[in-house]
């Protein structure tokens, strides 16, 4: 009985009990789950044009992340180097797409995911070979100072990375319903062989497609690395944005954005009532758990493209 | 000229049902059951045989459930190391609650449980697939490994968090625990390994294989030929979590003795998701050699990098990431379908080697 009452009914006389600390809550959950979203974004990209279970999203993130750092260590000014940061995800998308999604058309997808999961293995090899893997500070100078409005305590860094969010979707939706190469990716993406037969060259669209996740990958390490510190554990959160991806759906960016919120702030409201009761800890699951729950209802997702199969 | 199948008549049905009817192919296992068999724990020094051997011959029975799961079934699991981590406890609590109970029942109940988990958890199968699927099944992981850390029912209150085999005979024979012998361990995981490597050799050719592979094609079509969708795939789940959780328990008591749930974590998952997929999917050879593939590769990637070109161990261990990430992606490439696809080539070839024309 007391078990019932404690997971049933004390979480909310908590939250009615103060409600300025349930926004509190509320908010890190968001500022969390732009985070999420961030990754998630990558994911849906590529898996949207190229039908590529992207693992290694995360990898990029640190990689970009690493090799930012590792410029500014050199004494780049911090806007030069975020360029040369760049430079170096569009190069490296193009060697992922010559060296291994090249000689991989036409397989099934699980071996796809497979290599990407490769992929991820080899980046991160990588990063550590050329950067050196202790923990990093990312300091791009991003205003970190708290203030506060009507007694809720608020973070101006986590005001950029929502920031930053909402405008890099925003250049995205341009970038993919009104130039040549946005109307062509979502071509092929609609369907592979007729895009080829209008004359959509699929080899350089994905490389566009990869570098375009790159760019993301590197926004994400940015935000992240600046959070908490360029580290390895930056890959893990690729895990975290698995459970956005099913819950928004696949192929779905404003699904992966929702997404991401909901799970973040599910997340933290849940650890924050419900963690006691069930003993902590249990951010790192519960989101994949929402996640199922949901999908047993509308097994597409939030908002991905409803499932029709034939035989 | 070496395998050909040429002038081997079936003059019965049990003949023509054998599950190796040509006889280069018993030839071929009987010698390698006896080189296993009575050879290798001759020859074989402690090292090889705990640091090689016997984690070979436990993966390589997980990768075996996972490949009914994944290969047969075509349900894409990222929980194999949760189901493990269900033997492995199973196990510890059958063990330690029932001392007098036999080793062999100890290993076989806790796959029972684990069975049981891999039904509940793929439940969700009904309705989602592909990657869906795979990334539901990721809750099954990230939610038991949780639960074996948060619940210290589950290792009897240790303070350490840590779970350790109790020494247990067979047959008057110390079987497990610090103080068995090597040889003696590696002999029970080769004997579980054969076992269910038959067991699941016939299983795949039976109806029930049948329907599996029926619903990995196309799960709609199964449906409409009278497969019935709900018992095939979790039937599949639970054999495939049985086996791994068989696997886990080994884990536990033949190959590290003492574990905790970080042995158990997302990378194990990953680890015999690629032995299968390096091995073969849907091939019960398949699963052994790649195995036998990823765990021989670190340790021979390692004992070169630092034994031969002296790097230091740390920058050999970033390397060694790097060359491990491209040797699957290069293999992915030159044999998406696996070594076991090696293998039948080799086959190929030698039925008309010497005379190719």
């Amino acid at each position: 009985m007391d078990t019932l009452y404690a997971f049933f009914v004390a979480p909310f006389l908590d939250i009615a009990d103060s409600p300025v600390f349930f926004i509190e809550v509320v908010i890190g959950g968001l500022s969390a789950g732009v985070m999420y979203s961030l990754v998630a974004l990558g994911f849906v990209l590529i898996f949207k044009a190229s039908g590529v279970f992207n693992f290694a999203q995360g990898v990029l993130a640190l990689f970009a992340a690493l090799t930012l750092v590792g410029f500014m260590d050199w004494g780049i000014p911090a806007p030069i180097a975020v360029l040369m940061t760049a430079a170096v995800m569009v190069v490296l998308a193009y060697a992922i797409e010559r060296l291994v999604l090249r000689h991989l058309v036409n397989q099934e997808q699980i071996i796809l995911f497979m290599s990407t999961l490769g992929l991820a293995y080899f980046l991160e090899g990588l990063g550590d070979t050329l950067w050196g893997s202790n923990v990093k500070r990312l300091d791009l100078g991003i205003p970190e100072a708290s203030f506060e409005i009507q007694g809720v305590l608020l973070n101006q860094f986590e005001l950029v990375a929502a920031a930053s969010a909402a405008t890099m979707v925003a250049v995205l939706a341009v970038f993919f319903h009104r130039t040549r190469v946005g109307r062509a990716l979502r071509a092929v993406a609609d369907d592979h062989q007729a895009a080829l037969s209008v004359g959509i060259p699929l080899k350089s669209i994905w490389v566009v497609v990869w570098s375009v996740a790159g760019l993301v990958a590197l926004v994400a390490g940015i935000m992240w690395g600046t959070k908490s510190g360029v580290q390895f554990s930056l890959s893990l959160i690729a895990l975290k944005a698995l459970p956005v991806l099913i819950l928004g759906g696949f192929t779905s960016v404003p699904g992966a954005i929702v997404g991401g919120l909901i799970i973040g702030v599910g997340e933290k409201v849940a650890e924050v009532y419900w963690g006691p009761v069930l003993g902590g800890a249990i951010e790192n699951w519960f989101a994949y758990v929402l996640a199922l729950g949901f999908l047993l209802v509308r097994p597409q997702g939030l908002f991905g493209e409803k499932i029709i199969e034939r035989v | 000229m070496l395998y050909r199948e040429a002038g081997q008549f079936k003059t019965n049905y049990s003949a023509d049902q054998a599950i190796f009817p040509i006889l280069q192919d018993r030839i071929f296992l009987a010698v390698v059951l006896i080189f296993a068999f009575v050879v290798v724990p001759l020859i074989a020094n402690d090292y090889w045989l705990q640091a090689i051997l016997i984690p070979f011959l436990v993966y390589a029975l997980a990768a075996l459930g996972l490949n009914i799961l994944t290969g047969y079934a075509g349900q894409i699991s990222l929980g194999t190391g949760g189901f493990m981590a269900v033997g492995a406890y199973a196990s510890y609590k059958l063990a330690t609650s029932f001392p007098e109970m036999n080793i062999i029942v100890v290993l076989l109940t806790s796959g029972l449980f684990s069975a049981a988990v891999g039904i509940f958890f793929g439940i969700p199968s009904l309705r989602i697939k592909g990657f869906y699927l795979a990334v539901a099944t990721l809750a099954a992981q990230f939610f038991l490994i949780w639960l074996f850390n948060k619940v210290g029912w589950f290792y009897n209150y240790n303070p350490s968090g840590t779970i350790d085999a109790p020494p247990r005979e067979l047959f008057g024979i110390l079987i497990t625990g610090a103080a068995a012998k090597p040889w003696v361990k590696y002999l029970a995981a080769l004997s579980m390994l054969t076992v269910f490597g038959l067991v699941t050799k016939n299983l795949v050719r039976s109806a029930v294989g049948r329907s599996w592979m029926a619903i990995r094609d196309m799960d709609i079509a199964a449906e409409i030929i009278g497969i019935n969708p709900l018992g095939t795939k979790l039937l599949a789940f639970a054999i495939s979590s049985f086996v791994c959780g068989v696997a886990g328990a080994e884990m536990l008591f033949l190959h590290l003795g003492s574990v905790e749930t970080l042995a158990f974590d997302i990378n194990l998952s990953f680890l015999v998701l690629f032995m299968i997929i390096i091995g073969g999917l849907g091939s019960v050879m398949g699963s052994v050699v790649g195995a036998a593939f990823m765990v021989l590769m670190p340790i021979g990637l390692t004992n070169f990098l630092v034994g031969w070109l002296g790097m230091q161990a740390t920058s050999a261990k970033h390397l060694e990431f790097m060359v491990f990430g491209g040797l699957i992606i290069f293999f992915l490439i030159v044999e998406p379908n696996g070594l076991a696809r090696l293998w039948q080539i080799a086959k190929e070839k030698l039925r008309l080697w010497p005379f190719p024309h």
